[in-house]
C-alpha cells in the first residue's frame, strides 16, 4: 500500500494519516500537519483497491477505533478519529 | 454551467427547501463541493465526500448526498457528518463546527472496506401476510411510495434510478395466548 510522505521539520513523532481525497475534514488535517511542519505519511483510502482497503479496516479496528476518516495514528499507539485540533496539538506537543 | 456549479446550486436549493444552510466557511464549502463533484464523476452519483463509497449504488444509497443521516445529525449536532449542511446557529457561528460521530452502521461501512456483506434477513413481510408478492417501496430521493413486486426502473415522479428505492418493511407480531 502506497504511503505518501510529507517532509517536515518536526520529526519527533511518527504520524500516519488515513484519509479520503474528497473529504473536507481530511484536507484540513493534512493542511494542519503541513502548516505545523509535522513530518507525516498519509494514505488516501478511496484510491485503494478492495484488498488494500480491508488491510486499512483491520489496522484501524485492531487498534479499537471506530472506522471513520480522517484517522490519525501517532507513534503506532495514539489513535485520533476526526480532525480534533486540540487532541492533535496535545499528542504532537505543538 | 459546470458540474461543480450544478452541484452547488442543487445543494443551495436543497438547503433552502429544508431550512438549512450550507457550510459558512468558503474554503471548507468549496472542498466539500469539489469532493462531491469528484464522487459524482467517479461513481455516477454524489456519494458523501467524507465517507468511503463502495461504488455499488444499492449499497451506497444511504450516503448519497443529502444522506439518510443528515436530518438526525443536524437536529443533534447542528451539522451533518461532512458539514455541508448546517443549522442557523452553526451558520452564524454561535455554535462551533466540530467533527461529529459517525451514525452509519459498521456493517454498511464494511461493505466499502472490502468485506462481503452478511445476507440481510427478511422478516415477515406485508406481502406475505396479504398473500401477494408485492412489497412497499419508497423513493429515497422524493419519497414516492409504490406497492409492487419490484421497485420501478425509474421513479415516475423524480426519475431517480431503481437503486435509489428502499423497501419499507412492516413487521407484525403475533401473540398466542
Amino acid at each position: 500500500m502506497e504511503r505518501k510522505k510529507v517532509q517536515g521539520d518536526r520529526k519527533n513523532h511518527q504520524v500516519l494519516l488515513y484519509a479520503l481525497s474528497t473529504c473536507g475534514w481530511c484536507k484540513m488535517t493534512k493542511a494542519f500537519l503541513t502548516d505545523n511542519s509535522v513530518e507525516h505519511e498519509y494514505v488516501d483510502v478511496d484510491k485503494l483497491d478492495m484488498e488494500e482497503r480491508e488491510l486499512v479496516n483491520k489496522d484501524i479496528k485492531n487498534r479499537g477505533a471506530r472506522l471513520a476518516f480522517p484517522t490519525i495514528i501517532i507513534d503506532d499507539k495514539t489513535v485520533i478519529t476526526g480532525f480534533k485540533k486540540d487532541k492533535l496539538t496535545e499528542a504532537l506537543g505543538l | 454551467m459546470t458540474s461543480l456549479e450544478h452541484i452547488k446550486r442543487r445543494a443551495e436549493s436543497n438547503a433552502k427547501a429544508h431550512g438549512y444552510f450550507l457550510n459558512p466557511d468558503p474554503d471548507f464549502l468549496n472542498n466539500l463541493l469539489e469532493g462531491l463533484n469528484e464522487n459524482e464523476g467517479r461513481y455516477g452519483y454524489g456519494a458523501c465526500p467524507c465517507r468511503l463509497a463502495s461504488g455499488n449504488l444499492e449499497w451506497d444509497n444511504d450516503i448519497v448526498c443529502p444522506c439518510d443521516y443528515r436530518d438526525p445529525d443536524v437536529d443533534e449536532f447542528g451539522q451533518c457528518f461532512c458539514a455541508l449542511y448546517v443549522n442557523q446557529e452553526v451558520f452564524q457561528g454561535t455554535k462551533p463546527m466540530e467533527p461529529i460521530p459517525e451514525r452509519r452502521s459498521q456493517a454498511k461501512i464494511d461493505r466499502a472496506m472490502g468485506k462481503v456483506p452478511e445476507p440481510i434477513q427478511v422478516k415477515a413481510e406485508m406481502g406475505e401476510i396479504m398473500g401477494t408478492n408485492r412489497k412497499l417501496y419508497y423513493c429515497k430521493v422524493c419519497g414516492y411510495v409504490t406497492f409492487r413486486e419490484e421497485p420501478p426502473h425509474k421513479c415516475p415522479i423524480c426519475q431517480a434510478k431503481q437503486e435509489m428505492f428502499g423497501e419499507i418493511i412492516l413487521e407484525t407480531e403475533l401473540k398466542i395466548r
